[in-house]
């Protein structure tokens, strides 16, 4: 990757809410190789409030997390007019149609199961945000 | 094809196996060649001295040459070839094929015995996973954790050129997760094998009650007492060591009252004597025993020598009891097949259900289910009744008439196409 299109990125924003801490480790230094500015969250109870002050241009969301699931926080995401066309990005180890039906109810962009690739993971982030 | 005429079939199989030539045989026992090949050709009859002559000169038992000793071995057959769906003339020539290649037959049967109960496995595991909450909760970790894994570690492996103190970050969490990931797997692992010991498999109080009521045979003889003191359910409860868990405690006692109310109205030993004269009528007995049908069905359930089995759910459908009986899987955390007729009967109180059962994919075992359902206390004026329906499952012989097909959850069941289909199965998707 050249040294401009990190430049470009580096403005760019993503929250992560994640509260599997290594899984999330890995995916700050990912991002952040990429240009990504990465903030991280262990628990959804105020996952909400940090995205709607933050306005990223990307949240990444785990499903199963203390406080709020990923499910009810994407759900209250999406209940803000301001918020509706912000790419969301679940990962999950609940893989089932049942799940993915669920996120996809709730206005998912993109739902990736775990264990993923860090390439798969990329290029998720990359179509979702570009 | 008469079974009784296959004997000269197995004759000719065996001796070929054996390596004996026809006049051989006939020599051996005493009669002419010509004469054992009418018998070989199922031509002649043949029973007495001739055919243990026969049997001793193959150096076989005269009844593995008759079809006593092979009817468990053609009744697997058949099962087998019902299950695969093999047409009625097909079916009709499972002792020819026993008789005429019986190692064949024993391999084929051995098979579907296996199949049938590698399938049992696969319904109770798939069963569990999902619906299982603890397991599904150690599967989430189990694939967070690899997850976590798998991304420091191709990390590490992608980026010659990472800086020590990442290196050292991500080396330190794949140490963290790898021993995360053993303890996880182990624990799984003794979860499951737990399953194995029916007194430790107990995952849920419902299951511990089921282990309780099971060690007990579901039949409590301090409970048909005219009069069963006022501790004596706190007692039996409290010193079961199977019932751990205070929900285990608070559910078997809901099942110990009512197997004593049960008594009061009707006693077994009067049940067991009605059930002599009159036969296994649920009607029949009601009637002449002035019994609710409800508590006439639990009765009945409670008599061992009729191995029968008992659902009862509650007005949600929620099985709340069962006395499990082989050939027909209650699940243990899903929703239950729909066309039971116990559901029948929670849509008709008052009404008496009688149906024919076969549980698809259970080798076909055939019951015959009786369910009915009504209120359990009056709540007072005007409250909604709180019903429970009641299904007794009778073994049911052959010639019972055509049986309705039903499953055990969705999930496991293989049966297509169906009108209560609410999930697809993971049978019949070859998952």
């Amino acid at each position: 990757m050249g040294q401009g299109e990190v430049a470009l990125r580096m403005s760019k924003h993503v929250v992560l809410v994640e509260d599997e801490l290594n899984i999330a480790e890995a995916i700050r230094f990912l991002l952040s190789n990429e240009g990504w500015r990465v903030e991280t969250l262990a628990n959804g109870a105020t996952a909400v409030e940090v995205i709607r002050k933050a306005a990223p241009d990307l949240v990444m969301l785990d499903v199963m997390l203390p406080g709020k699931s990923g499910f009810d926080i994407l759900h209250d995401l999406r209940a803000d007019p301001a918020m509706q066309g912000l790419p969301v990005l679940m990962l999950t180890a609940r893989g089932q149609a049942r799940d993915r039906e669920m996120a996809e109810k709730a206005g998912v962009s993109r739902f990736m199961t775990k264990p993923f690739s860090n390439s798969e993971m990329l290029d998720a982030v990359r179509e979702l945000t570009s | 094809m008469a079974r009784e005429a296959l004997t000269g079939s197995r004759i000719r199989e065996r001796r070929i196996m054996a390596g004996i030539k026809q006049a051989d045989l006939a020599r051996l026992a005493g009669i002419s060649p010509s004469y054992l090949n009418l018998i070989e050709h199922n031509r002649r009859r043949i029973g007495g001295k001739l055919l243990l002559n026969i049997a001793g000169a193959l150096g076989v038992e005269a009844q593995a040459l008759t079809d006593g000793a092979e009817a468990a071995l053609i009744a697997t057959l058949r099962d087998a070839a019902d299950a695969a769906g093999m047409s009625g003339d097909e079916v009709t020539r499972a002792d020819e094929f026993a008789g005429r290649f019986p190692g064949w037959a024993d391999v084929l049967a051995g098979t579907a015995k296996r199949a049938a109960a590698l399938e049992q496995t696969v319904e109770a595991l798939s069963d569990r996973l999902a619906h299982d909450p603890h397991l599904a909760a150690s599967m989430h970790e189990l694939l967070s954790t690899a997850a976590a894994i798998r991304s420091t570690a191709a990390i590490l492996a992608e980026n010659e050129t990472l800086e020590p103190e990442w290196r050292n970050r991500f080396h330190a969490n794949i140490d963290e997760d790898s021993r995360r990931l053993s303890d996880s797997t182990e624990a799984i692992v003794a979860y499951l094998d737990a399953d194995a010991d029916t007194a430790d498999a107990a995952s849920s109080p419902q299951e511990e009650v089921e282990s309780y009521l099971s060690a007990q045979d579901f039949s409590f003889a301090a409970l048909e007492a005219d009069h069963v003191a006022p501790h004596l359910i706190d007692q039996m409860v409290q010193s079961a060591p199977q019932l751990r868990s205070q929900g285990a405690k608070f559910i078997a006692g809901l099942v110990l009252r009512q197997v004593t109310e049960d008594a009061a109205l009707l006693k077994l030993s009067t049940l067991r004597a009605a059930v002599t004269s009159l036969g296994t009528d649920p009607l029949a007995l009601a009637s002449h025993l002035n019994c609710p049908m409800p508590c006439l069905l639990r009765r009945m359930a409670a008599l061992p020598e009729l191995g029968a089995g008992l659902v009862v759910c509650d007005r949600s459908g929620t099985v709340i009891f069962r006395k499990s009986i082989e050939g027909f899987t209650v699940p243990r955390h899903g929703a239950c097949c729909p066309l039971w007729p116990l559901f029948s009967a929670l849509g008709q109180p008052g009404s008496v259900i009688r149906s024919h059962v076969t549980q698809s994919g259970r080798a076909d075992a055939p019951f015959v289910g009786y369910a009915a359902a009504g209120a359990i206390a009056t709540q007072g004026y005007n409250a909604a009744p709180l019903m429970q329906a009641v299904m007794l499952l009778l073994p049911a012989g052959a010639g019972t008439g055509d049986a309705v097909a039903v499953g055990s959850t969705c999930r496991v069941c293989p049966q297509e196409p169906c009108r209560a289909r609410r999930e697809p199965s993971v049978i019949s998707a070859g998952v």
